[in-house]
């Protein structure tokens, strides 16, 4: 419900309240939702490496959910980050991809949880399942910041026109501050309902197994 | 020193096979080759050297090839179920997975020498250095170790082959981008300063953070 | 589930428990197997007997539930319940591009055997196969590789020998040779647990019987000195395996 509200209200801002900005046009107020969405997916992969180290250590199968869960929450979020990434760079860069480095590490990140999602289902038994959604979870989370820096060095020997939104972040507004605030909060508030949602499904599928397993017997 | 031994058992075990039987070496090198010539019709549209791409190329061909090695490593403990022979024994995860990594490594740096003078010579580089050679050693140790890690998992399933590169490539990309403009600027004999203030210390720190992460978490890579 | 009552069985598990998915293939499981005897371990296909032996030789994590060797608890003691383990699976677990020797030699570095080149030909002995010792294991038959992996097993002289039907694609002979190891084996005091579906090995080989159905340990009787003694109890499951 809060979730609803806030992600309403959050709209109205971006939509009605938001300035245009004078430069770049409406196209601009795709910056409220892809700043706030990148920034929570990465707390995403945050939670899932988190709960993966969690998981090795304590066994229980709360762990693993929370960090299958943030993971499908994270790529989510990744690819609508990558989407409306897209979108901004068609009129303002003239390019639907460049080689960005945060485009580009966005990219591997979102190609690493893929891959972390896929694991699970070649996995010959549920436990190694999890068991190997864990080790990749870490493996990835340790891998990121080594990209991103790999990238933006790369970037840095072979420069592109890079106009970012942080070109933006000086000439902000203050009202268009407080929106991003806000529609961080909101998103935020998003992120923590699909989580829960997610584990509390997956908690739910688990409780079926169990009794199937019973039933077997019976 | 146990942990010595049982490395060293398992990594000679593996290069011992390899010399028997060559099937990875001689299919790595031909497949290597193959990877020059295609790149060559997909890149090189006008007749003249392929040297500007050069180092971009043989560092896909270097992890394609690595890629293949590493499969095979793996699929060789699964044929006749020597795997459970090894998590068995007395040895600690840490020595398999060290012992596995050598082995890979020290094929991967064969295959690489011999494919490295062929390309020398199709893809027309200018010069060889023993920094190149640094550059490789140190690229191939990162490839061979999160290869290892990840060739485990897959072996695991029915699918390695498709497993293996979706899991593999994009978590070198690291490796990959340093030893690529390492390489680069090495084959230009331009300014040095970048590769040994910025692409070796990153090879290194990658090497180093995933030579203490992958044995540490390999064991549960065998949770049956 | 006391450390007194583990010490004193060769395997002794309490309340081992596998599930995958939506499948229990073991629901609770305790198992104790005395010292020098060979227990036989009956069960149809899929009751859970490789997935039991391959949580006692430490290569599968049970769910829930302990396994002890030697009172030693498999999953904290690690090397050392190891070490006193032998394991003989489906398959051989053998390189088929090494010899038979390099193969003994490889698995005498990891189990840290003393006097390897020694303890290699006596296996090698103990299974027949001094004469082909140095061919590669690809070039033998299917019953010789069978040998060559109970001698593996044997190389490190574990106190607990556990073999999955080790009985398959051997011949008559073979089994028979078989059945005198196992019996030299365990008349020094050592242990030996192995699945079969034949009934004539339980009755030749077995001091006890443990029948898994569904998961869970049905029946044990010791056989005692009477071959034909026992069967009749432990019939009902063996024979829809």
């Amino acid at each position: 419900m809060l979730t609803a509200a806030l992600t309403i209200v959050d709209g109205y801002l971006i939509f009605v309240v938001a300035p245009t900005d004078q430069v770049l046009g409406h196209i601009q107020r795709i910056f409220y939702i892809h700043v706030p969405i990148s920034i929570l997916s990465f707390l995403g992969f945050l939670v899932c490496a988190v709960a993966g180290i969690g998981y090795l250590i304590r066994r229980g199968e709360m762990w693993d959910r929370v960090a299958h869960a943030s993971a499908e929450v994270g790529v989510v979020f990744v690819t609508l980050a990558l989407i409306t990434g897209v979108i901004w760079a068609r009129p303002v860069w003239g390019v639907w991809w460049t080689w960005e480095p945060r485009l580009t590490t966005t990219l591997i990140l979102w190609l690493i949880y893929v891959a972390y999602l896929m694991i699970r289902h070649y996995a010959p038994t549920p436990q190694q399942g999890r068991a190997w959604s864990a080790v990749v979870g870490i493996i990835g989370f340790v891998d990121v910041p080594i990209v991103y820096y790999s990238v933006q060095w790369w970037r840095s020997i072979h420069p592109v026109q890079v106009i970012g939104p942080e070109a933006a972040d000086d000439a902000l507004e203050p009202i268009m501050a407080r929106i991003l605030v806000f529609s961080l909060i909101a998103v935020l508030a998003l992120f923590t309902y699909l989580l829960l949602e997610r584990v509390a499904l997956r908690g739910a599928e688990d409780a079926v197994s169990a009794i199937r397993r019973q039933g077997n017997y019976e | 020193m146990r942990l010595l031994s049982a490395t060293l058992a398992i990594a000679w075990k593996d290069v011992r096979l390899e010399v028997r039987s060559r099937d990875t070496v001689v299919s790595a090198l031909i497949f290597g080759l193959i990877v020059v010539v295609v790149f060559n019709f997909g890149l090189n549209r006008s007749p003249g050297s392929l040297a500007p791409v050069a180092p971009g190329l043989l560092w896909v061909a270097y992890g394609f090839v690595g890629v293949l090695a590493m499969n095979r490593a793996f699929a060789r403990e699964l044929e006749q179920g020597a795997l459970d022979g090894l998590l068995a024994a007395p040895v600690s995860r840490d020595a398999v997975f060290l012992g596995k990594m050598f082995g890979t490594l020290s094929f991967m740096l064969v295959i690489e020498a011999v494919l490295l003078p062929v390309f020398a010579v199709m893809l027309d580089l200018p010069t060889l250095s023993p920094v190149l050679g640094l550059i490789i050693l140190l690229a191939t140790i990162g490839f061979a170790t999160v290869g290892t890690f990840f060739a485990a998992i897959a072996a695991q399933t029915r699918s390695r082959e498709i497993l293996l590169p979706v899991l593999f490539f994009p978590v070198i990309v690291p490796v990959i981008i340093a030893a690529v403009e390492a390489t680069d600027l090495v084959l230009q004999g331009g300014p040095m300063l970048a590769v040994w203030t910025r692409w070796l210390p990153l090879l290194v720190v990658f090497d180093a953070l995933f030579l203490v992460i992958c044995p540490w978490i390999f064991g549960y890579v065998f949770e049956g | 589930m006391s450390h007194a009552s583990a010490g004193s069985s060769a395997i002794s598990a309490v309340g081992l428990r596998k599930d995958y998915g939506d499948r229990s293939v073991l629901r609770g499981v305790d198992v104790a197997v005395a010292w020098g005897q060979i227990a036989v371990l009956f069960g149809a296909n899929g009751a859970g007997k490789t997935t039991l032996l391959r949580i006692l030789a430490g290569l599968s994590r049970p769910d829930a539930g302990e396994s002890h060797i030697a009172g030693l608890r498999m999953r904290r003691s690690g090397g050392r319940a190891r070490t006193l383990v032998g394991f003989v699976g489906h398959q051989t677990l053998l390189y088929s591009d090494l010899t038979c020797r390099e193969n003994l030699a490889f698995y005498a570095k990891l189990y840290g055997v003393d006097h390897p080149q020694a303890r290699i030909e006596s296996v090698l002995e103990q299974v027949a196969l001094v004469d082909r010792a140095d061919r590669r294991v690809r070039t033998l038959s299917h019953g010789m590789q069978k040998r060559l992996s109970v001698a593996r097993a044997i190389l490190h002289e574990p106190a607990v020998l556990l073999l999955d039907e080790p009985e398959s694609g051997l011949d008559t002979d073979s089994v028979a040779s078989l059945g005198d190891l196992l019996r030299d084996w365990t008349s020094s005091g050592k242990t030996a647990l192995l699945t079969t579906h034949s009934l004539e090995i339980g009755q030749a080989w077995a001091d006890s019987v443990l029948t898994l159905d569904r998961g869970r340990l049905a029946v044990e009787t010791p056989f005692g000195c009477s071959a034909d003694a026992a069967p009749a109890k432990s019939n009902p499951s063996p024979v829809h395996g």
